[in-house]
């Protein structure tokens, strides 16, 4: 699809390609929000209205160039109006995460000194008027929902359709005044900006200019193949560059169309319905989605049972190599043409993944088990590597190169270097343009001659793909001086679907140790099966089976890491269970599920002391944040259980 | 411990401003009396239900509350007494017609049908106000399809407003017990009665779920302004969220006032409330 692309790259901002959406293809479906149970579509030219009126209206409420408007919400067309309307005005948008507590929330408004909010509903409402006071720039709160709002008489309260029919009687009289505003915007101007989740420290806010996104998005949409044609799902954080990308950088440069789902409960209902084209999902949920099919397959009946059961291997044996254009045989070609109508197709189906002609992972590693499983049903399922401050697109796995331990070749008009100490480091259009109000943080952030450190180590394997290692400065050092990425051995264990969340400790100690976070899904099933009672996550995650079970799984990646040229001494000699599982409301992951390790070292100390200094059990007592911010504590004593340990020699020192 | 958690400035002035437009009696129970056989479920109950007020009914089990319910829904005929609603003294009338009268109610053990889906359970609430006859319903053309559109989309609204989208097309059945009360809320919502009789509607609930459905009804009779009988056993919510409330207890009326007044009552402290220790 280079023609539509390509013809237009000069329209270097969003409202830019905005107009020529709504003048080219208006009546194209440009955005979905399933409403009263049914898809309501709004084309291009509507979209086009709607923001118009919307900002409009924002400059009627003293809304001007330069300003930010801050977005609080799920993902709701009006959100991303909101954010085209900024935009269009040539005033940023900053959408935030609608999760965080308010003391979060405070900070980002405050720091970026937000006068305008645009929030969905009551909860956002509610959450900005209490910080109001922290956050002396915030003057106007615009709301989308008025589900509870009907007795709130404040004056620097709005509704959306309000400001948008403001805005029409304003357009009215001043007609030229939006185009004129579109036409001053350039590519060089501030697009968005982000405020990444730190996994240490405040947040930084991240300014990404038009030219970051829509040329990152439009090399992707290119080598991807991307047209107007695509669907796809937006459920992910609004807050989140990923989305940004996707549910607007590229679905302007293409022209296609953004579904928005209707809640996070009914995200999987959501996909069956829409059967999107284009997906991205953490990892997580790819595994969650595995997970919740094998469940179900073991409650069917047997010949059911057998039948997938020997499909699936048919599929593990050649259906990989079918997708990667590998010869294969007509006799197994019949065997998998036979499987997918029996049970690829109708699974796919199921689970809403029949239209998908690409699908991406990133932001942790993902189980090999997984990743084969949905390719082998034909599934192009691809893993990148990025972050917000590459507007997402660092390395691509090209099609036919498709490895399950890998992240891909460099993503096209991106330069990858590895520093001395196993750095990756970056160039490309993408390139954040600074994080606000941080010049130290954004000069320690960039290399002097303008590569940009990413923080992960990394190798780059035999077929030119890069594989991270971990974070650079969590990779540590046991005693003997073998090297400890703890990622990599977290990773093994979350391989298991048992296993949720794992911490690894070892630098600068003897052996290596875990906290363990079970997965409630599968260990609670696991459970049923077995007929073992149990009263909650507390209870379960401390009865000895599950123990037991969990030290089968601490034992075989054991047995996996003995065998490592350079990780045998990482094997894992005690671990211990949580009594609640890591949350980021606590603290102790980010708002994008990653572990926060100095936190988690701080607050758990005395556990992790204990499993150092041969203790059996240790009591444990923390403090927990209920979602709507109350605390409360929570203790248990857990048990404490050695692994099994191969003995191997002096473990190979890292080559310097 | 107040279960409606910190009533901010904003939700007391709608409390408010709801509290002023209490209108006038629109149900008034007069001297009823009910035995089955022998027993005496009910003796002499007399009180008055205002529009657009939440009062709540409570006593011990036993006490006569569910009963009491079931003579205004007209499940049940006293031997004595009368009810007027609507200025209209009542005749001993069939559960339908009170239905028909704006009565909806919801069940203590749960009265849904079990293999429908949440959305048609909801959707049977609208019976009363489906005017097609049975032949173009069954081909489902023309003027049934439109009902069947406006009907539908009323509905949602109501799905919107209980939060239960995601299972909206799941057998009701398999719901948890929770998720069934809801729907059963829904379906008494559905048919957009003037009083809404619920007995026991956070029987089983953690305190989450019951902070929910507290939201929930006082919602409802914000928005829609529905006067509503609960009964319920959580003294907490009962003193939070109702206007009034009436004291049963062996058949007998023990108090009925503000729940500050019932609160302090002695009589009803020592048959019911018990004190703190």
């Amino acid at each position: 699809m280079a023609g539509p692309l390509t013809t237009t790259r000069d329209m270097d901002t969003l409202p830019k390609l905005l107009k020529h959406h709504a003048q080219v293809r208006p009546n194209h479906p440009a955005m979905r929000e399933k409403d009263y149970g049914i898809w309501q579509t709004w084309s291009w030219s509507q979209v086009h209205d709607e923001i118009m009126a919307f900002a409009a209206g924002l400059s009627a409420l003293g809304f001007e160039r330069g300003d930010t408007l801050a977005i609080v919400g799920d993902n709701r067309p009006q959100l991303y109006w909101a954010m085209a309307a900024a935009q269009t005005l040539g005033g940023t948008p900053i959408p935030v995460y609608q999760d965080s507590v308010a003391k979060e929330m405070a900070f980002v408004l405050q720091h970026a000194e937000v006068k305008f909010a645009v929030v969905e509903n009551q909860e956002q409402v509610d959450k900005l008027s209490e910080i109001m006071p922290d956050c002396p720039a915030l003057k106007t709160l615009i709301y989308k929902d008025p589900r509870g709002l009907r007795d709130y008489t404040m004056d620097f309260l709005h509704s959306y359709e309000k400001v948008q029919d403001t805005g029409r009687a304003f357009m009215k009289e001043k007609p030229g005044f939006l185009d004129a505003e579109i036409a001053k915007g350039k590519g060089s101007d501030l697009g968005v900006m982000l405020y990444t989740s730190g996994t240490t420290g405040q947040p930084k806010g991240v300014m990404l200019s038009f030219d970051n996104i829509l040329i990152t998005a439009r090399n992707n949409a290119v080598m991807e193949g991307l047209g107007p044609d695509e669907d796809v799902l937006a459920y992910l954080p609004m807050a989140w560059v990923g989305d940004n990308i996707f549910s607007m950088g590229q679905a302007y440069v293409c022209g296609f169309t953004v579904n928005c789902a209707e809640s996070s409960e009914t995200v999987l209902t959501d996909m069956r319905e829409l059967g999107p084209t284009y997906f991205f999902a953490p990892p997580r949920i790819y595994e969650n989605i595995l997970t919740t099919v094998m469940i179900r397959m073991e409650d069917a009946a047997s010949w059911k049972r057998k039948m997938f059961s020997y499909f699936m291997d048919v599929a593990k044996r050649v259906g990989t190599r079918i997708l990667d254009g590998k010869p294969v045989s007509g006799m197994d070609r019949l065997k998998y043409a036979i499987g997918n109508m029996m049970v690829y197709a109708p699974l796919k189906n199921v689970l809403g993944f029949s239209r998908i002609r690409l699908a991406y992972t990133a932001g942790e590693a993902i189980g090999p088990e997984i990743f084969s499983f949905y390719r082998s049903l034909g599934m192009n399922i691809k893993q990148i590597y990025g972050s917000t401050e590459a507007s997402v697109f660092i390395c691509v796995q090209p099609n036919g190169e498709v490895y399950a331990d890998t992240v891909g070749k460099p993503a096209p008009d991106v330069e990858i270097r590895l520093a001395d100490n196993g750095e990756v480091q970056f160039k490309s259009p993408g390139v954040f343009q600074a994080y606000f109000k941080e010049p130290q943080k954004t000069a320690d952030e960039k290399t002097a001659d303008g590569w940009v450190h990413t923080g992960d180590a990394g190798i780059f394997d035999d077929n030119g793909h890069l594989k991270i290692i971990d974070r650079a400065k969590d990779v540590g050092h046991l005693n003997n001086g073998a090297m400890f990425p703890p990622k990599y051995v977290e990773n093994k264990l979350k391989f298991f679907p048992y296993v949720k969340e794992a911490v690894a400790f070892g630098d600068k100690r003897d052996a290596v140790t875990v906290f363990i976070n079970i997965d409630i899904e599968a260990v609670g099933n696991w459970a049923e099966r077995k007929g073992l009672a149990y009263s909650g996550f507390q209870d379960l995650a401390a009865r000895p089976e599950v123990y037991d079970l969990l030290l089968d799984c601490v034992n075989t990646v054991n047995d996996d890491l003995a065998v490592h040229p350079m990780l045998s001494s990482c094997q894992i000699h005690r671990f211990l269970i949580l009594h609640k599982e890591l949350d980021a409301d606590d603290g102790e992951l980010t708002r994008t599920r990653k572990v926060r390790r100095r936190f988690i070292a701080e607050r758990y100390a005395d556990q992790i002391e204990a499993l150092y200094d041969g203790r059996d059990s240790v009591y444990v007592s923390t403090e927990v944040t209920f979602e709507d911010g109350r605390k409360g504590t929570v203790s248990a004593d857990l048990r404490i259980r050695d692994a099994k340990v191969h003995k191997v020699d002096e473990p190979l020192r890292k080559a310097s | 411990m107040s279960v409606v958690a910190d009533l901010t400035d904003i939700n007391q002035a709608s409390v408010a401003a709801h509290a002023r437009s209490i209108g006038d009696v629109v149900l008034s129970v007069q001297n009823i009396s009910l035995s089955f056989g022998g027993v005496r479920a009910l003796t002499n109950i007399s009180f008055e239900v205002r529009e657009h007020e939440i009062l709540a009914i409570i006593g011990p089990n036993g006490a006569g509350k569910s009963s009491m319910l079931n003579v205004i829904n007209g499940f049940y005929h006293p031997q004595e007494g009368k009810i007027i609603h609507k200025g209209v003294e009542r005749k001993s009338m069939r559960p339908h017609e009170a239905a028909r009268r704006g009565i909806a109610r919801t069940f203590q053990n749960i009265a849904l049908f079990k293999g429908m889906s949440a959305l048609d359970n909801i959707m049977t609430g609208r019976n009363t106000m489906m005017k097609s006859n049975i032949l173009a319903q069954a081909l489902y053309f023309g003027p049934a399809r439109k009902e069947e559109m406006e009907h539908r989309k009323f509905c949602e609204h109501i799905i919107d407003f209980l939060e239960i989208e995601a299972v909206r097309k799941t057998p009701v059945g398999r719901l948890p017990y929770g998720m069934q009360k809801r729907v059963e809320l829904g379906r008494a919502l559905a048919a957009q009665p003037d009083i809404l009789l619920l007995d026991e509607p956070m029987a089983g609930m953690n305190v989450e779920e019951k902070e929910d459905m507290c939201r929930f009804i006082l919602d409802v009779n914000n928005e829609f302004g529905t006067t509503m009988v609960l009964i319920e056993h959580d003294m907490g919510v009962v003193m939070d969220i109702s206007d009034r409330v009436v004291v049963l207890d062996y058949g007998r009326k023990l108090a009925d006032g503000t729940p500050d007044a019932v609160r302090a009552n002695q009589e009803v402290i020592d048959a019911y409330l018990g004190v703190g220790h």
